[in-house]
Protein backbone atom coordinates (compact mmCIF):
# COMPACT_ATOMS: atom_id res chain seq x y z
CA UNK A 1 0.00 0.00 0.00
CA UNK A 2 3.12 2.62 0.95
CA UNK A 3 0.31 5.06 1.96
CA UNK A 4 -0.61 6.04 4.78
CA UNK A 5 1.46 2.54 5.72
CA UNK A 6 4.39 0.89 4.63
CA UNK A 7 3.19 -2.08 2.40
CA UNK A 8 2.50 -5.39 4.65
CA UNK A 9 4.81 -8.21 3.38
CA UNK A 10 1.34 -10.48 2.45
CA UNK A 11 0.27 -7.69 -0.18
CA UNK A 12 0.55 -8.11 -3.46
CA UNK A 13 2.18 -4.50 -4.73
CA UNK A 14 1.02 -3.57 -8.16
CA UNK A 15 -1.17 -0.82 -8.28
CA UNK A 16 -0.18 0.40 -5.15
CA UNK A 17 3.97 0.20 -5.49
CA UNK A 18 4.29 4.04 -5.68
CA UNK A 19 1.28 5.13 -3.34
CA UNK A 20 2.93 7.59 -0.77
CA UNK A 21 6.08 8.40 -3.88
CA UNK A 22 5.23 12.08 -4.51
CA UNK A 23 8.26 11.71 -7.31
CA UNK A 24 6.12 9.22 -9.06
CA UNK A 25 3.19 11.38 -10.04
CA UNK A 26 5.24 13.58 -12.45
CA UNK A 27 5.97 12.67 -15.98
CA UNK A 28 9.38 12.51 -16.19
CA UNK A 29 9.60 10.36 -12.43
CA UNK A 30 6.87 7.87 -13.82
CA UNK A 31 9.04 7.57 -17.05
CA UNK A 32 12.14 6.58 -14.55
CA UNK A 33 9.70 3.66 -13.11
CA UNK A 34 8.84 2.03 -16.40
CA UNK A 35 5.72 4.17 -16.84
CA UNK A 36 4.24 4.45 -20.66
CA UNK A 37 6.24 1.62 -21.69
CA UNK A 38 2.84 -0.49 -22.45
CA UNK A 39 1.28 2.16 -24.42
CA UNK A 40 4.48 2.53 -26.44
CA UNK A 41 3.76 -1.74 -26.97
CA UNK A 42 0.48 -1.18 -27.73
CA UNK A 43 0.38 1.07 -30.39
CA UNK A 44 2.49 -1.54 -32.36
CA UNK A 45 -0.10 -3.87 -31.85
CA UNK A 46 -3.21 -3.90 -33.23
CA UNK A 47 -6.54 -3.33 -31.42
CA UNK A 48 -7.91 -6.74 -31.29
CA UNK A 49 -4.84 -8.28 -30.08
CA UNK A 50 -5.05 -5.71 -26.90
CA UNK A 51 -8.00 -7.30 -26.67
CA UNK A 52 -6.94 -10.88 -26.36
CA UNK A 53 -4.42 -9.93 -24.11
CA UNK A 54 -6.94 -8.30 -21.26
CA UNK A 55 -9.27 -11.14 -22.17
CA UNK A 56 -6.50 -13.91 -21.47
CA UNK A 57 -5.62 -11.62 -18.58
CA UNK A 58 -8.83 -12.48 -16.56
CA UNK A 59 -8.98 -8.98 -15.68
CA UNK A 60 -12.75 -7.78 -14.34
CA UNK A 61 -14.36 -4.63 -13.55
CA UNK A 62 -12.86 -3.14 -10.31
CA UNK A 63 -16.46 -0.80 -10.02
CA UNK A 64 -18.09 -3.16 -8.48
CA UNK A 65 -19.61 -5.16 -11.09
CA UNK A 66 -17.12 -7.90 -11.83
CA UNK A 67 -18.28 -7.62 -15.82
CA UNK A 68 -14.92 -9.18 -17.52
CA UNK A 69 -13.08 -6.03 -19.16
CA UNK A 70 -11.29 -7.57 -22.14
CA UNK A 71 -14.92 -9.00 -23.41
CA UNK A 72 -17.01 -5.38 -22.28
CA UNK A 73 -14.17 -3.98 -24.92
CA UNK A 74 -14.98 -6.29 -27.81
CA UNK A 75 -18.39 -5.38 -27.43
CA UNK A 76 -17.62 -1.64 -29.37
CA UNK A 77 -18.39 -2.04 -33.05
CA UNK A 78 -15.95 -2.55 -35.77
CA UNK A 79 -14.95 0.15 -38.41
CA UNK A 80 -18.89 1.35 -38.15
CA UNK A 81 -17.24 5.39 -39.13
CA UNK A 82 -18.63 6.51 -36.03
CA UNK A 83 -16.94 7.95 -33.18
CA UNK A 84 -16.17 6.09 -30.34
CA UNK A 85 -15.82 7.02 -26.66
CA UNK A 86 -14.37 5.99 -23.70
CA UNK A 87 -15.52 7.18 -19.89
CA UNK A 88 -13.28 6.24 -16.62
CA UNK A 89 -15.52 6.73 -14.33
CA UNK A 90 -13.81 8.32 -11.17
CA UNK A 91 -16.97 8.92 -9.75
CA UNK A 92 -15.90 7.00 -6.69
CA UNK A 93 -18.54 7.45 -3.84
CA UNK A 94 -19.34 4.14 -2.45
CA UNK A 95 -19.24 4.24 1.13
CA UNK A 96 -16.74 2.77 2.35
CA UNK A 97 -14.92 2.81 -1.14
CA UNK A 98 -11.46 5.10 -0.96
CA UNK A 99 -9.30 3.12 -4.07
CA UNK A 100 -9.71 5.38 -7.03
CA UNK A 101 -9.21 8.29 -5.18
CA UNK A 102 -5.65 6.78 -4.06
CA UNK A 103 -4.87 5.64 -7.71
CA UNK A 104 -5.86 9.31 -8.86
CA UNK A 105 -3.71 10.59 -6.28
CA UNK A 106 -0.38 9.00 -6.44
CA UNK A 107 -0.27 7.44 -10.10
CA UNK A 108 -2.37 9.63 -12.21
CA UNK A 109 -0.01 8.69 -14.68
CA UNK A 110 -0.26 5.26 -14.50
CA UNK A 111 -3.96 5.68 -15.47
CA UNK A 112 -3.89 8.00 -17.93
CA UNK A 113 -1.67 5.16 -19.63
CA UNK A 114 -4.39 2.97 -18.89
CA UNK A 115 -6.70 4.90 -20.46
CA UNK A 116 -4.70 5.72 -23.41
CA UNK A 117 -4.44 1.98 -23.90
CA UNK A 118 -8.34 1.42 -23.69
CA UNK A 119 -9.19 3.98 -26.21
CA UNK A 120 -6.58 2.32 -29.03
CA UNK A 121 -8.24 -1.02 -27.93
CA UNK A 122 -11.85 0.30 -29.06
CA UNK A 123 -10.75 2.81 -31.59
CA UNK A 124 -12.01 5.81 -29.63
CA UNK A 125 -10.11 9.16 -30.12
CA UNK A 126 -11.34 10.37 -27.15
CA UNK A 127 -11.34 9.40 -23.17
CA UNK A 128 -13.63 11.32 -20.94
CA UNK A 129 -12.20 10.75 -16.83
CA UNK A 130 -15.21 11.85 -15.18
CA UNK A 131 -14.23 12.56 -11.60
CA UNK A 132 -16.39 13.44 -8.40
CA UNK A 133 -16.95 17.44 -7.70
CA UNK A 134 -15.71 16.69 -4.04
CA UNK A 135 -12.39 14.73 -4.81
CA UNK A 136 -10.45 18.40 -5.64
CA UNK A 137 -7.02 17.01 -4.81
CA UNK A 138 -7.33 14.47 -7.56
CA UNK A 139 -8.80 16.76 -10.00
CA UNK A 140 -5.76 18.75 -9.45
CA UNK A 141 -3.16 16.00 -9.88
CA UNK A 142 -4.67 14.58 -12.54
CA UNK A 143 -4.93 17.77 -14.35
CA UNK A 144 -1.53 17.94 -13.92
CA UNK A 145 -0.48 14.99 -15.22
CA UNK A 146 -2.73 15.35 -18.54
CA UNK A 147 -0.79 18.14 -19.27
CA UNK A 148 2.47 17.14 -19.19
CA UNK A 149 1.09 14.11 -21.26
CA UNK A 150 -0.14 16.47 -23.94
CA UNK A 151 3.24 18.43 -23.51
CA UNK A 152 5.44 15.30 -23.75
CA UNK A 153 3.60 14.44 -26.95
CA UNK A 154 2.13 10.86 -25.14
CA UNK A 155 -1.83 12.35 -25.75
CA UNK A 156 -3.14 14.13 -28.73
CA UNK A 157 -2.64 14.47 -32.36
CA UNK A 158 0.46 12.06 -32.89
CA UNK A 159 0.32 9.86 -29.53
CA UNK A 160 3.69 8.59 -28.80
CA UNK A 161 4.50 9.25 -32.90
CA UNK A 162 2.20 6.81 -33.71
CA UNK A 163 0.11 8.97 -35.82
CA UNK A 164 -3.13 8.12 -33.80
CA UNK A 165 -4.98 10.26 -32.06
CA UNK A 166 -5.66 9.74 -28.26
CA UNK A 167 -7.35 12.86 -26.60
CA UNK A 168 -8.06 12.55 -22.79
CA UNK A 169 -10.61 15.30 -21.19
CA UNK A 170 -11.31 15.83 -17.35
CA UNK A 171 -14.90 16.29 -16.36
CA UNK A 172 -16.00 17.54 -13.07
CA UNK A 173 -18.97 16.03 -10.86
CA UNK A 174 -21.06 18.67 -9.15
CA UNK A 175 -22.11 16.26 -6.08
CA UNK A 176 -23.99 12.88 -7.25
CA UNK A 177 -23.76 9.35 -6.05
CA UNK A 178 -26.16 7.73 -8.75
CA UNK A 179 -23.56 9.53 -11.42
CA UNK A 180 -21.48 5.88 -10.34
CA UNK A 181 -23.57 4.10 -12.22
CA UNK A 182 -22.57 4.17 -16.02
CA UNK A 183 -25.63 5.08 -18.15
CA UNK A 184 -26.50 8.31 -15.29
CA UNK A 185 -22.67 9.31 -15.51
CA UNK A 186 -23.23 9.44 -19.06
CA UNK A 187 -26.44 11.46 -19.07
CA UNK A 188 -24.58 13.48 -16.75
CA UNK A 189 -21.41 14.46 -18.76
CA UNK A 190 -24.04 15.24 -21.93
CA UNK A 191 -25.41 18.13 -19.42
CA UNK A 192 -28.33 16.74 -18.31
CA UNK A 193 -29.28 15.35 -14.78
CA UNK A 194 -27.38 12.37 -13.83
CA UNK A 195 -30.99 9.64 -14.26
CA UNK A 196 -29.87 6.14 -15.43
CA UNK A 197 -30.81 5.10 -18.65
CA UNK A 198 -32.93 1.61 -19.57
CA UNK A 199 -30.77 -0.84 -20.97
CA UNK A 200 -30.98 -1.83 -23.98
CA UNK A 201 -29.37 -0.07 -25.73
CA UNK A 202 -26.11 -0.36 -23.76
CA UNK A 203 -23.06 2.16 -24.09
CA UNK A 204 -21.13 0.07 -26.74
CA UNK A 205 -24.32 0.85 -29.01
CA UNK A 206 -25.68 4.07 -27.70
CA UNK A 207 -23.63 5.33 -24.98
CA UNK A 208 -22.17 8.90 -24.37
CA UNK A 209 -24.05 11.23 -27.11
CA UNK A 210 -25.42 8.31 -28.72
CA UNK A 211 -22.62 6.94 -30.07
CA UNK A 212 -20.75 3.48 -28.80
CA UNK A 213 -19.03 4.21 -25.89
CA UNK A 214 -17.22 1.99 -23.12
CA UNK A 215 -17.23 2.93 -19.65
CA UNK A 216 -14.74 1.46 -17.13
CA UNK A 217 -13.53 2.15 -13.55
CA UNK A 218 -10.10 3.78 -12.22
CA UNK A 219 -8.84 0.29 -10.89
CA UNK A 220 -9.47 -1.26 -13.92
CA UNK A 221 -7.94 0.64 -16.47
CA UNK A 222 -4.66 0.94 -14.06
CA UNK A 223 -4.37 -2.40 -14.03
CA UNK A 224 -4.19 -2.19 -17.88
CA UNK A 225 -0.69 -1.54 -18.23
CA UNK A 226 0.66 -3.94 -16.15
CA UNK A 227 -1.07 -6.88 -18.01
CA UNK A 228 0.36 -5.59 -20.95
CA UNK A 229 3.89 -5.32 -19.77
CA UNK A 230 3.71 -8.72 -18.20
CA UNK A 231 1.64 -10.73 -20.05
CA UNK A 232 -1.88 -11.85 -19.86
CA UNK A 233 -0.60 -15.17 -18.53
CA UNK A 234 0.96 -13.34 -15.77
CA UNK A 235 -2.07 -11.42 -14.14
CA UNK A 236 -4.48 -14.70 -14.99
CA UNK A 237 -1.32 -16.43 -12.61
CA UNK A 238 -2.45 -13.90 -9.82
CA UNK A 239 -5.23 -16.48 -7.97
CA UNK A 240 -5.46 -18.04 -4.87
CA UNK A 241 -8.83 -19.55 -5.24
CA UNK A 242 -11.38 -19.29 -8.00
CA UNK A 243 -9.72 -19.23 -11.85
CA UNK A 244 -12.78 -16.88 -12.36
CA UNK A 245 -11.36 -14.01 -10.35
CA UNK A 246 -7.71 -13.33 -11.25
CA UNK A 247 -5.13 -10.32 -10.61
CA UNK A 248 -4.72 -8.07 -7.54
CA UNK A 249 -7.40 -5.86 -6.23
CA UNK A 250 -7.68 -3.26 -3.85
CA UNK A 251 -9.18 -3.44 -0.48
CA UNK A 252 -10.69 -0.08 1.24
CA UNK A 253 -10.19 -1.23 4.73
CA UNK A 254 -12.62 1.45 7.38
CA UNK A 255 -14.82 1.96 10.02
CA UNK A 256 -13.69 0.40 13.48
CA UNK A 257 -10.16 -0.71 12.40
CA UNK A 258 -6.81 -0.41 13.70
CA UNK A 259 -5.08 0.40 10.50
CA UNK A 260 -7.53 1.76 8.03
CA UNK A 261 -6.44 1.86 4.34
CA UNK A 262 -6.17 0.43 1.13
CA UNK A 263 -4.65 -3.19 0.80
CA UNK A 264 -3.46 -4.86 -2.43
CA UNK A 265 -4.61 -8.56 -2.05
CA UNK A 266 -4.01 -11.12 -4.62
CA UNK A 267 -7.54 -12.35 -5.66
CA UNK A 268 -8.52 -15.21 -2.92
CA UNK A 269 -6.31 -13.91 0.29
CA UNK A 270 -8.74 -14.58 3.17
CA UNK A 271 -10.58 -12.30 4.39
CA UNK A 272 -9.64 -13.13 8.31
CA UNK A 273 -6.19 -12.55 7.95
CA UNK A 274 -6.88 -9.03 6.04
CA UNK A 275 -9.09 -8.16 9.00
CA UNK A 276 -6.52 -9.06 11.48
CA UNK A 277 -3.42 -9.31 10.59
CA UNK A 278 -2.89 -6.82 7.36
CA UNK A 279 -5.26 -4.13 8.75
CA UNK A 280 -4.47 -4.28 12.39
CA UNK A 281 -7.22 -5.96 14.01
CA UNK A 282 -10.10 -4.33 16.79
CA UNK A 283 -9.31 -1.65 19.11
CA UNK A 284 -7.85 -3.33 22.61
CA UNK A 285 -10.92 -4.87 23.68
CA UNK A 286 -13.59 -4.74 20.85
CA UNK A 287 -14.39 -7.59 19.15
CA UNK A 288 -15.63 -8.48 15.66
CA UNK A 289 -19.65 -8.22 15.27
CA UNK A 290 -19.43 -7.23 11.35
CA UNK A 291 -18.21 -6.63 8.23
CA UNK A 292 -19.88 -4.65 5.01
CA UNK A 293 -17.40 -6.03 2.36
CA UNK A 294 -18.25 -4.30 -1.19
CA UNK A 295 -19.31 -1.08 -0.45
CA UNK A 296 -22.22 -0.64 1.55
CA UNK A 297 -24.75 -1.50 -1.24
CA UNK A 298 -24.11 -5.39 -0.58
CA UNK A 299 -25.54 -8.00 2.39
CA UNK A 300 -23.93 -7.52 5.71
CA UNK A 301 -21.44 -10.27 7.04
CA UNK A 302 -21.67 -11.39 9.99
CA UNK A 303 -18.43 -12.06 11.80
CA UNK A 304 -18.67 -15.88 11.69
CA UNK A 305 -19.34 -15.44 7.82
CA UNK A 306 -16.18 -13.40 7.68
CA UNK A 307 -14.03 -16.12 9.52
CA UNK A 308 -13.46 -18.26 6.11
CA UNK A 309 -14.86 -16.10 3.94
CA UNK A 310 -12.34 -16.58 1.08
CA UNK A 311 -11.93 -12.33 -0.92
CA UNK A 312 -12.70 -12.84 -4.60
CA UNK A 313 -15.38 -12.24 -6.71
CA UNK A 314 -17.10 -15.85 -6.12
CA UNK A 315 -15.76 -16.21 -2.32
CA UNK A 316 -18.20 -13.73 -1.21
CA UNK A 317 -21.05 -14.77 -2.96
CA UNK A 318 -20.60 -18.16 -1.42
CA UNK A 319 -20.86 -16.35 2.00
CA UNK A 320 -24.27 -14.22 0.97
CA UNK A 321 -22.37 -11.06 0.07
CA UNK A 322 -20.22 -9.68 -3.31
CA UNK A 323 -17.13 -8.11 -3.39
CA UNK A 324 -18.70 -5.10 -5.05
CA UNK A 325 -16.19 -1.87 -5.18
CA UNK A 326 -14.29 -3.73 -2.07
CA UNK A 327 -15.02 -1.08 0.19
CA UNK A 328 -14.39 -2.62 3.42
CA UNK A 329 -16.29 -1.50 6.64
CA UNK A 330 -15.58 -3.19 9.91
CA UNK A 331 -18.01 -2.73 12.76
CA UNK A 332 -17.30 -3.80 15.85
CA UNK A 333 -19.34 -4.95 18.78
CA UNK A 334 -19.63 -1.37 20.08
CA UNK A 335 -22.04 -0.80 16.72
CA UNK A 336 -25.73 -0.23 17.41
CA UNK A 337 -26.67 -2.32 13.90
CA UNK A 338 -30.05 -0.80 13.55
CA UNK A 339 -28.50 2.76 13.96
CA UNK A 340 -26.11 1.68 11.41
CA UNK A 341 -28.49 0.48 9.37
CA UNK A 342 -30.77 3.42 9.25
CA UNK A 343 -27.92 5.87 8.26
CA UNK A 344 -27.18 4.26 5.11
CA UNK A 345 -30.78 3.89 4.10
CA UNK A 346 -30.62 7.64 4.41
CA UNK A 347 -27.58 7.96 2.38
CA UNK A 348 -29.53 6.11 -0.35
CA UNK A 349 -32.86 7.94 0.21
CA UNK A 350 -30.72 11.49 0.05
CA UNK A 351 -28.92 9.53 -3.37
CA UNK A 352 -31.79 8.31 -5.08
CA UNK A 353 -32.52 10.17 -8.37
CA UNK A 354 -36.07 10.14 -8.07
CA UNK A 355 -36.54 8.58 -10.99
CA UNK A 356 -38.23 5.42 -10.14
CA UNK A 357 -41.16 5.49 -7.48
CA UNK A 358 -40.07 2.20 -5.89
CA UNK A 359 -36.73 3.91 -5.33
CA UNK A 360 -38.02 7.49 -4.66
CA UNK A 361 -40.81 6.26 -2.42
CA UNK A 362 -38.97 3.07 -0.84
CA UNK A 363 -35.90 4.78 0.43
CA UNK A 364 -37.95 7.62 2.08
CA UNK A 365 -39.91 5.07 3.77
CA UNK A 366 -37.36 2.79 4.68
CA UNK A 367 -35.76 5.90 6.60
CA UNK A 368 -39.21 7.21 8.18
CA UNK A 369 -39.95 3.59 9.53
CA UNK A 370 -36.61 3.30 11.20
CA UNK A 371 -36.57 6.58 11.94
CA UNK A 372 -39.30 5.75 14.26
CA UNK A 373 -37.53 2.82 15.34
CA UNK A 374 -35.08 4.79 16.68
CA UNK A 375 -37.04 7.48 18.36
CA UNK A 376 -38.94 4.21 20.26
CA UNK A 377 -42.36 4.39 18.64
CA UNK A 378 -41.75 1.82 16.40
CA UNK A 379 -44.07 -1.23 16.04
CA UNK A 380 -43.52 -5.13 16.09
CA UNK A 381 -44.92 -4.94 12.31
CA UNK A 382 -42.55 -2.51 11.57
CA UNK A 383 -39.72 -5.42 10.76
CA UNK A 384 -42.33 -7.58 8.54
CA UNK A 385 -43.24 -4.12 7.20
CA UNK A 386 -39.41 -2.86 6.00
CA UNK A 387 -38.89 -6.61 4.83
CA UNK A 388 -41.96 -5.73 2.38
CA UNK A 389 -40.79 -2.59 1.50
CA UNK A 390 -37.34 -3.70 0.36
CA UNK A 391 -38.88 -6.69 -1.43
CA UNK A 392 -40.70 -4.25 -3.59
CA UNK A 393 -37.48 -2.04 -3.99
CA UNK A 394 -35.48 -4.99 -5.43
CA UNK A 395 -35.06 -6.04 -9.28
CA UNK A 396 -37.98 -3.79 -10.25
CA UNK A 397 -35.92 -0.32 -11.10
CA UNK A 398 -34.00 1.10 -13.92
CA UNK A 399 -30.81 1.14 -11.88
CA UNK A 400 -29.93 -0.78 -8.56
CA UNK A 401 -30.00 2.17 -6.28
CA UNK A 402 -33.39 0.86 -4.28
CA UNK A 403 -31.51 -3.05 -4.80
CA UNK A 404 -28.84 -1.17 -2.61
CA UNK A 405 -30.78 0.33 0.09
CA UNK A 406 -32.12 -2.99 0.98
CA UNK A 407 -29.69 -5.16 0.98
CA UNK A 408 -28.46 -3.66 4.42
CA UNK A 409 -31.97 -3.66 5.41
CA UNK A 410 -32.75 -7.21 4.81
CA UNK A 411 -29.27 -8.71 5.71
CA UNK A 412 -29.20 -6.70 8.83
CA UNK A 413 -32.66 -7.85 10.08
CA UNK A 414 -31.71 -11.25 9.12
CA UNK A 415 -28.35 -11.56 10.93
CA UNK A 416 -29.07 -8.99 13.93
CA UNK A 417 -32.76 -9.63 14.20
CA UNK A 418 -32.18 -9.10 18.33
CA UNK A 419 -31.14 -6.06 17.59
CA UNK A 420 -34.12 -4.61 15.77
CA UNK A 421 -36.60 -6.41 18.32
CA UNK A 422 -34.90 -4.48 21.01
CA UNK A 423 -35.91 -0.88 19.91
CA UNK A 424 -39.50 -2.43 18.53
CA UNK A 425 -40.32 -3.88 22.04
CA UNK A 426 -39.24 -1.34 24.09
CA UNK A 427 -36.01 -3.07 25.48
CA UNK A 428 -33.68 -0.35 24.27
CA UNK A 429 -33.46 3.11 25.08
CA UNK A 430 -34.20 5.46 22.31
CA UNK A 431 -31.31 6.93 20.32
CA UNK A 432 -33.31 9.47 18.56
CA UNK A 433 -35.92 12.18 19.13
CA UNK A 434 -39.18 11.77 18.05
CA UNK A 435 -39.83 13.02 14.57
CA UNK B 1 -36.76 45.21 -17.14
CA UNK B 2 -36.63 44.81 -13.09
CA UNK B 3 -33.59 46.96 -11.34
CA UNK B 4 -32.52 43.45 -9.82
CA UNK B 5 -32.19 42.22 -13.61
CA UNK B 6 -30.59 45.06 -14.98
CA UNK B 7 -27.85 45.28 -12.68
CA UNK B 8 -26.73 41.67 -13.20
CA UNK B 9 -22.96 41.95 -14.64
CA UNK B 10 -22.92 38.70 -16.94
CA UNK B 11 -20.11 35.92 -16.14
CA UNK B 12 -19.40 34.51 -19.73
CA UNK B 13 -17.74 37.85 -20.66
CA UNK B 14 -13.89 38.05 -21.57
CA UNK B 15 -11.79 35.71 -20.57
CA UNK B 16 -14.29 33.44 -18.73
CA UNK B 17 -16.27 33.16 -22.50
CA UNK B 18 -12.66 32.62 -24.26
CA UNK B 19 -12.58 29.82 -21.89
CA UNK B 20 -15.70 28.48 -22.40
CA UNK B 21 -15.27 28.65 -26.08
CA UNK B 22 -12.17 27.01 -25.78
CA UNK B 23 -13.98 23.80 -24.30
CA UNK B 24 -16.53 23.36 -26.86
CA UNK B 25 -13.71 21.63 -29.06
CA UNK B 26 -13.61 18.81 -26.54
CA UNK B 27 -17.31 17.78 -26.78
CA UNK B 28 -19.76 16.89 -29.65
CA UNK B 29 -22.75 18.97 -27.91
CA UNK B 30 -23.01 22.72 -26.22
CA UNK B 31 -25.73 20.77 -23.33
CA UNK B 32 -22.15 19.05 -22.79
CA UNK B 33 -20.33 22.24 -21.14
CA UNK B 34 -23.35 22.93 -18.39
CA UNK B 35 -21.51 21.40 -15.89
CA UNK B 36 -18.48 23.43 -16.42
CA UNK B 37 -20.29 26.61 -17.02
CA UNK B 38 -21.78 25.75 -13.64
CA UNK B 39 -18.46 25.92 -11.91
CA UNK B 40 -17.18 28.47 -13.82
CA UNK B 41 -20.25 30.38 -12.55
CA UNK B 42 -20.00 29.73 -8.79
CA UNK B 43 -16.02 30.23 -9.06
CA UNK B 44 -17.18 33.58 -10.17
CA UNK B 45 -20.21 34.17 -8.24
CA UNK B 46 -20.12 32.00 -5.44
CA UNK B 47 -23.45 30.71 -5.89
CA UNK B 48 -26.08 30.09 -8.78
CA UNK B 49 -28.48 33.03 -9.43
CA UNK B 50 -31.96 33.26 -11.19
CA UNK B 51 -29.86 35.22 -13.30
CA UNK B 52 -27.19 33.46 -13.84
CA UNK B 53 -29.21 30.27 -14.62
CA UNK B 54 -30.68 32.11 -17.46
CA UNK B 55 -27.44 33.65 -18.74
CA UNK B 56 -25.95 29.86 -18.87
CA UNK B 57 -29.05 29.01 -20.74
CA UNK B 58 -28.82 31.53 -23.48
CA UNK B 59 -24.98 30.61 -23.58
CA UNK B 60 -25.57 27.35 -24.23
CA UNK B 61 -28.65 27.13 -26.41
CA UNK B 62 -30.81 25.66 -23.75
CA UNK B 63 -33.77 27.16 -21.80
CA UNK B 64 -33.74 28.46 -17.81
CA UNK B 65 -35.72 25.45 -16.40
CA UNK B 66 -33.60 23.01 -18.11
CA UNK B 67 -30.31 24.27 -16.51
CA UNK B 68 -32.54 24.76 -13.44
CA UNK B 69 -33.68 21.19 -13.42
CA UNK B 70 -29.60 19.96 -13.27
CA UNK B 71 -28.35 22.67 -11.36
CA UNK B 72 -31.03 21.43 -8.21
CA UNK B 73 -29.77 17.66 -9.13
CA UNK B 74 -26.49 18.08 -8.10
CA UNK B 75 -25.61 19.25 -4.13
CA UNK B 76 -22.41 20.90 -5.15
CA UNK B 77 -23.97 23.83 -6.58
CA UNK B 78 -25.41 26.81 -4.43
CA UNK B 79 -28.77 28.19 -5.42
CA UNK B 80 -28.27 30.65 -2.50
CA UNK B 81 -25.43 32.29 -1.22
CA UNK B 82 -23.24 31.03 1.35
CA UNK B 83 -20.64 31.57 4.18
CA UNK B 84 -16.98 32.97 2.91
CA UNK B 85 -15.39 29.34 3.87
CA UNK B 86 -18.35 26.27 2.95
CA UNK B 87 -17.70 23.40 5.05
CA UNK B 88 -19.12 19.93 4.28
CA UNK B 89 -18.51 17.35 6.74
CA UNK B 90 -18.35 13.83 5.67
CA UNK B 91 -21.37 11.75 8.21
CA UNK B 92 -21.96 8.54 6.20
CA UNK B 93 -21.58 5.13 7.91
CA UNK B 94 -17.73 4.61 7.72
CA UNK B 95 -17.09 8.14 9.36
CA UNK B 96 -20.00 8.09 11.83
CA UNK B 97 -18.31 4.66 13.30
CA UNK B 98 -15.43 6.50 13.45
CA UNK B 99 -17.34 9.99 15.36
CA UNK B 100 -17.98 12.08 12.88
CA UNK B 101 -21.27 13.38 14.61
CA UNK B 102 -18.67 14.41 17.71
CA UNK B 103 -16.76 16.70 14.61
CA UNK B 104 -19.70 17.81 13.26
CA UNK B 105 -20.99 19.10 16.61
CA UNK B 106 -17.95 20.72 17.61
CA UNK B 107 -17.75 22.68 13.90
CA UNK B 108 -21.61 24.19 14.41
CA UNK B 109 -20.32 25.25 17.99
CA UNK B 110 -16.66 26.19 17.20
CA UNK B 111 -17.97 28.44 13.68
CA UNK B 112 -20.92 30.06 15.22
CA UNK B 113 -23.81 28.08 12.62
CA UNK B 114 -25.11 26.31 15.69
CA UNK B 115 -27.16 24.43 12.71
CA UNK B 116 -26.60 22.74 9.65
CA UNK B 117 -26.78 24.59 6.55
CA UNK B 118 -27.18 28.11 8.10
CA UNK B 119 -24.60 30.73 7.69
CA UNK B 120 -22.59 32.18 10.66
CA UNK B 121 -23.73 35.54 11.86
CA UNK B 122 -20.60 37.18 10.49
CA UNK B 123 -20.72 35.39 7.51
CA UNK B 124 -17.56 33.39 7.84
CA UNK B 125 -18.96 30.01 7.10
CA UNK B 126 -21.15 27.73 6.25
CA UNK B 127 -21.18 23.86 7.36
CA UNK B 128 -23.20 21.01 5.95
CA UNK B 129 -23.39 17.39 6.23
CA UNK B 130 -22.27 15.58 2.87
CA UNK B 131 -22.88 12.15 2.19
CA UNK B 132 -19.62 9.80 1.32
CA UNK B 133 -16.44 11.95 0.47
CA UNK B 134 -14.70 8.67 -0.66
CA UNK B 135 -12.16 9.05 2.02
CA UNK B 136 -13.53 6.55 4.54
CA UNK B 137 -10.08 5.47 5.58
CA UNK B 138 -9.43 9.09 6.33
CA UNK B 139 -12.15 9.60 8.80
CA UNK B 140 -13.21 12.39 9.26
CA UNK B 141 -12.50 13.98 5.96
CA UNK B 142 -13.79 17.71 5.68
CA UNK B 143 -14.15 19.52 2.71
CA UNK B 144 -13.51 23.38 3.48
CA UNK B 145 -13.61 25.30 0.16
CA UNK B 146 -11.40 23.17 -2.06
CA UNK B 147 -9.45 22.30 0.73
CA UNK B 148 -10.20 18.18 1.23
CA UNK B 149 -8.67 17.78 5.04
CA UNK B 150 -8.37 14.01 5.74
CA UNK B 151 -8.21 12.27 10.19
CA UNK B 152 -10.32 15.55 10.96
CA UNK B 153 -10.74 15.20 15.03
CA UNK B 154 -12.96 17.40 17.19
CA UNK B 155 -9.69 18.46 19.35
CA UNK B 156 -8.07 19.79 15.79
CA UNK B 157 -10.97 21.63 14.54
CA UNK B 158 -10.38 25.30 16.17
CA UNK B 159 -6.93 24.80 14.97
CA UNK B 160 -7.86 24.14 11.45
CA UNK B 161 -11.01 27.03 11.48
CA UNK B 162 -8.28 29.63 12.16
CA UNK B 163 -6.84 29.17 9.03
CA UNK B 164 -9.77 30.25 7.51
CA UNK B 165 -10.79 33.81 7.97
Amino acid sequence: MGYPHPSHPQETVVLSKHFGDAAARTYEGWVQRGGYQALKKVLGMTPDAVIEEVKTSGLRGRGGAGFPTGLKWSFMPKNDGKPHFLVCNADESEPGTFKDREIMRWTPHGLIEGCAIAAYAIAAERCYIYIRGEFTEPWRVMTRAVEEAYASGVLGANAMGSGKRIDIVLHRGAGAYICGEETAMLNSLEGKRGNPRIKPPFPAQAGAFGLPTTVNNVETLAAVPHIINRGGEWYKGLCLSNPKSTGTKLISVCGHIQRPGNYEITMGFPMKELIFDMAGGMRPGRKLKAVIPGGSSVPIMTAQEAEDCLMDYEGIVARGSMLGSAGFIVMDDSTDMVYQIYRLARFYAHESCAQCTQCREGTAWTVKIMERMLAGKGKKEDLKLLLDLSDQMTGKTICVLSDSCAAPVVSGIQKFPEEFEAYVSGNRKPVMAAV
Amino acid sequence: MSELVSSYEPVFVGDVRAKLEGMFANYPTRQALLLPALWMVQEARGWISEQAIAEVADVLGMTPAQVKGVVTFYTMYHTHPVGRHFIQVCTTSPCNLCGAEDVVKTILRETGCEELGRTSPDGRFTVIEVECLGACGFATPVLINDDFLENVTPERVPGILQRYQ
